[in-house]
């Protein structure tokens, strides 16, 4: 028998040779900390760069539509007189008068558009609407969306069928007759609705912006609730919810405990999916002429506004069109890094 | 050359996953003579299926060959480029993986799926291909071929679509067939009738087995070689007789005792190891089952064992085995004085 | 296969019907009417025309007097577009937003899913990177941003290209790159998304080691498993886009069913609406049919019940 040449080049004590602790044993144990789904989840997100990136955008979007619009000198519904259609960083007349009296002028950062508002703010309070709307109406959506889905989903057979059906038809029926129809509809209550106390925000709100938000609620949770459902019938088939209900544990309690966590990141990822999408009706909802009510501005209304001077005054344009497309693309990579962390599908 | 049909020297292979660098296989050595059956045993993560997923160029990203040299059937794998592995794969060395419910592509029938096999490697015509077809179902016991060959495959049962794996494996008659637990899968039943049929055709055909298993019950039946495999090593290595009666490595010992016997005696307890397999992305400095050992010794945790053989074949990687070894001389070389 | 498609047009006319109803009944509870925005008719004149119309007979009347005629294909006149019919006018204005959109739709799945399935292939390479960043922007600009921006570069700036109308081919390059920029976005990143999953399937593992070659493992493995999701975008997206899009038939001035469609709901012409909303629903439905016979042939596993 040879021996290995590697053990002599080891210097080795008859010590070496005596039976180890247990502590020594358990030293060496380097486990890997357990990681919770949600941790695991966080940590990747955290080093997928663009997903970082987009949040971090999303956040500054929110503090220039949120915040700053407090500290600004203007209001979005000022009008100046003779400041119509400045240009960006321009002073008018009054205001260059002011400035050579050595009075300090903040300036006009995006210009004014053609009735002399300040632009700047337009933009600011228009990504403020469309953030709400977005928000609201994914909301909305998701709430819907998942209760209805999940309902179907678990009852199954006529009750799936019938639900099911109705999605059917709501997805058949174009939304753009739906929207305009109930924003006529719903003027006259709206308007009665706007004198009583404590719902005056209704008439500033504008009741376009409701009906939106009905809309939204009464439309689109059907693509909601169809992933929903999808994803509750693969998991009910599961052992683990067999076993809940071979142990006697009541629907709802199923529904909740064990079939919307195991979807919750998927909802996650829906959802930030659909804000976008939301954002993205409105403003084209707005480009009809059916968004929110003058003098509020919503970015889609100010880009259809600046429609019509283009060929003159394309910043106007610009400005709020390249911020949906900068919100709409955040949310989207958001969502993007968002099922790369937390769809336990993907992992490769 | 080689006088061996498959060479694996001082094979290293690396994951190189975001969380860091994970060290699959680490000095890795196997080498089988024609017609030879071979049994890996091992825990899930031991580094199995990599080994042999290396020999056919299939290492999945982000998997690295970092060191050592894989020689099969006159080709050194390492340098050869992907167009030419393609000729190699399922033409000299076909493969069986672990679940035949998903390794059928669901869209094409049976038939398609097996003779896209023959046409890959050979130039028989469509007639010839299907009767080539027609005659592998056959050969792997399956009935009503003719019918077979024109359904897909969730029309089948799990056994039968393993029995078509084997029919699109043995399609050119390869030199070498790995099966990656080939009966985890399945039935008990089938299980056996599986395995039965595997060394059927080994004896029909005469090729060679790589047989990937966490079952040490269906490599005792089947292998003529054992390499049990811990933490991307190859802890103990030797004939079916070594492994089962004479095992070295506390981990082979600890395997065979978790068998379940027939001659057990009533309250006699089956014994588990205890313990998880260790952190791959982590692993320990000396040998990777001492924490789990019985007999962990200091040195363990500090150094890597060395090899230590027993007679031509059978050797482990064990300080245990070092330290009999050494007591052993020691004893002579007194004896001698 | 023949039992299934005579009970999916049953239950597509169920459906059709469900939403002729719902839409006509909204449509009619809503204030106002198709003569009252007409200022310059007198009392006398509406009460005429709502009569002509049988808009002064009761509601159920109404409805039961429209579905049966829309039962012997019979849609009636336009209230607003005196002496035209519902059916001439979607057969007039129809086949423009068709042919747009087809060609939209075409051009869409032509470059969504080859370079998709590139996208999926160099995963983590920089093409990769490059087509997803592409896609991501393209579902992010809305469509009356592309239609004005083009407008702007191609049209009045560079003139290079007709703006309005429909008269050459040049006249089409616009608006069908406005209206297959979404979903030649969307395409691409669903085929991203369901080729990197085949590509992890087994089976395709097994292809491998069959020594199939790369160009056959996507064209055959991977693509027929992997184009499932396009399909079911595709068919109702198809309903969509051939019936035409408001914004891009505006703002190039073609004319199309989409435009029509708005016009007909802002002037409350309420046989048109009724008229086009069948359509589209019917379209829909068949689109659906369809897509569910094609996935069958793609699958076989897939049981049509």
């Amino acid at each position: 028998m040879k021996q290995n040449p590697l053990s002599f080049q080891l210097n080795l004590s008859p010590e070496d040779f005596l039976p180890a602790t247990e502590e020594e044993k358990q030293s060496q144990v380097i486990m890997r900390e357990s990681v919770s789904f949600w941790k695991d989840g966080m940590r990747r997100l955290v080093k997928n760069k663009v997903a970082m990136v987009s949040l971090i955008v999303i956040i500054l979007v929110m503090i220039f539509s949120f915040i700053v619009p407090m500290f600004y000198p203007y209001s979005y519904k000022e009008q100046f007189k003779g400041a119509n259609h400045l240009a960006p960083m321009e002073y008018s007349e009054a205001e260059q008068e002011r400035i050579a009296a050595g009075e300090k002028v903040f300036p006009h950062i995006f210009g004014t558009d053609k009735m002399g508002r300040d632009y700047a703010i337009r933009v600011m309070m228009g990504s403020r609407i469309s953030l709400v709307v977005g928000l609201i109406a994914t909301a909305i959506i998701l709430v819907i969306g998942s209760v209805y889905g999940s309902i179907a989903a678990f009852f199954g057979g006529k009750v799936d069928l019938i639900m099911m059906r109705i999605v059917d038809i709501i997805y058949t029926i174009p939304d753009i007759l739906l929207i305009v129809l109930l924003s006529f509809a719903l003027k006259a209550p709206l308007n009665a609705l706007k004198n009583e106390p404590g719902f005056g925000w209704v008439g500033i709100v504008g009741q376009n912006l409701i009906s939106i938000f009905i809309v939204f609620a009464l439309l689109y949770w059907v693509g909601m609730s169809r992933m929903v459902r999808s994803q509750i019938l693969t998991l009910k088939e599961s052992e683990f919810v067999t076993a809940a209900r071979a142990m006697g544990v009541s629907n709802g309690k199923i529904i909740r405990r064990h079939l919307l966590t195991n979807c919750i990141g998927i909802l996650i990822v829906t959802t930030t999916l659909q804000i976008p999408s939301s954002i993205f009706t409105e403003s084209f909802l707005s480009f009809l002429g059916m968004g929110v009510a003058v003098p509020l501005p919503s970015l889609g209304s100010l880009a259809s506004d600046a429609l019509n001077g283009f060929n003159t005054y394309p910043y106007l344009l610009f400005v709020p069109a390249g911020l949906i497309s900068l919100i709409i693309l955040s949310f989207n990579l958001l969502g993007d890094g968002l099922r790369d962390a937390f769809d336990p599908k993907l992992k490769h | 050359m080689s006088e061996y049909l498959v060479d694996i020297k001082n094979e290293r292979l690396s994951f190189f996953t975001p969380a860091g660098e994970v060290k699959a296989l680490n000095d890795v050595s196997i080498h089988m003579r024609e017609g030879e059956v071979l049994g890996i045993v091992g825990e899930s993560g031991s580094g199995k299926s990599v080994t042999a997923y290396s020999l056919m160029g299939l290492t999945a990203h982000p998997g690295k060959l970092i060191d050592g040299s894989l020689y099969f059937n006159g080709h050194q794998i390492e340098t050869m480029s992907d167009k030419e592995m393609r000729k190699i794969r399922g033409n000299e060395v076909s493969i069986i993986f672990q679940d035949p419910m998903t390794s059928l592509n669901p869209v094409y029938t049976i038939g398609n799926q097996i003779m896209e096999a023959v046409f890959l490697h050979t130039d028989k015509n469509r007639a010839q291909a299907k009767e080539r077809a027609r005659e592998l179902l056959e050969l792997v016991g399956i009935n009503e071929p003719e019918k077979r060959l024109r359904q897909y495959p969730h029309e089948l049962s799990g056994g039968m679509r393993q029995r078509v794996m084997i029919a699109i494996a043995l399609a050119c008659e390869p030199k070498l067939l790995i099966a990656d637990e080939p009966t985890t899968a399945l039935d008990v039943t089938i299980q056996a009738q599986i395995l039965e049929l595997m060394m059927e055709l080994k004896d029909k055909l005469g090729m060679a087995i790589i047989m990937i298993t966490h079952d040490l019950g269906v490599v005792a039946s089947m292998c003529e070689r054992i390499a049990v495999m811990y933490a991307g090593k190859i802890v103990e290595y030797g004939t079916a007789d070594d492994i089962f009666y004479s095992p070295k490595h506390e981990y082979t010992k600890g395997l065979i005792r978790s068998i379940p016997k027939l001659d057990t005696k009533e309250h006699e307890r089956l014994v588990p190891i205890e313990g998880t397999p260790v952190d791959m992305l982590n692993p320990p400095a000396g040998c990777p089952f001492a924490p789990r050992c019985d007999s962990c010794m200091k040195i363990c945790l500090r150094e890597m064992p060395p090899v230590t053989h027993f007679g031509r074949v059978h050797y482990t990687q064990c300080w245990l085995n070092q330290k009999e070894e050494m007591e052993a001389k020691q004893e002579k070389g007194a004896a001698n004085e | 296969m023949l039992k299934y498609v005579a009970k999916r047009v049953i239950l597509g006319i169920v459906t059709i019907w469900a939403v002729a109803t719902l839409t006509f009944f909204l449509m009619n509870m809503v204030p106002g009417g198709p003569f009252l925005s007409e200022k310059a008719i007198s009392p006398q004149a509406t009460a005429a025309l709502e009569a002509k119309y049988g808009l002064d007979k009761p509601l159920m009347q109404r409805y039961v007097t429209y579905m049966t005629d829309a039962l012997h294909g019979d849609f009636g006149d336009s209230l607003k577009q005196r002496g035209r019919t519902v059916m001439s006018i979607i057969k007039m204005k129809f086949p423009v937003s068709a042919r747009v959109g087809g060609i939209s739709v075409l051009v869409a799945l032509c470059l969504g899913v080859p370079l998709g399935c590139m996208a999926a292939l160099k995963r983590g390479k920089f093409l990769d990177s490059l087509i997803s960043v592409v896609s991501t922007c393209g579902i992010a600009v809305p469509s009356f941003v592309v239609c004005t921006l083009l407008m702007y570069v191609l049209g009045v700036n560079l003139k290079l290209l007709p703006t309005m109308g429909l008269r050459s081919w040049q006249h089409y390059i616009m608006p069908v790159i406005a209206l297959s920029f979404y979903p030649t976005a969307y395409i691409m990143r669903l085929m991203r998304s369901s080729m990197l999953d085949v590509l992890g399937q087994d089976y395709m593992r097994t292809a491998k080691a069959k020594g199939v070659s790369g160009f056959w493992i996507l064209f055959k493995h991977a693509m027929r498993n992997a184009i499932l999701p396009v399909v079911t975008y595709v068919g109702p997206m198809l309903a969509y886009t051939v019936t035409g899009s408001f914004v891009v038939e505006k703002i190039f001035v073609i004319p199309g069913l989409g435009g029509e469609f708005i016009g007909a709901i802002g002037g409350r012409d309420y046989t048109l609406i009724m008229g086009t909303t069948i359509f589209l629903a019917t379209l829909i439905i068949i689109m659906n049919v369809i897509v569910d016979i094609i996935y069958k042939i793609v699958d076989p596993r897939i049981k049509l019940k």
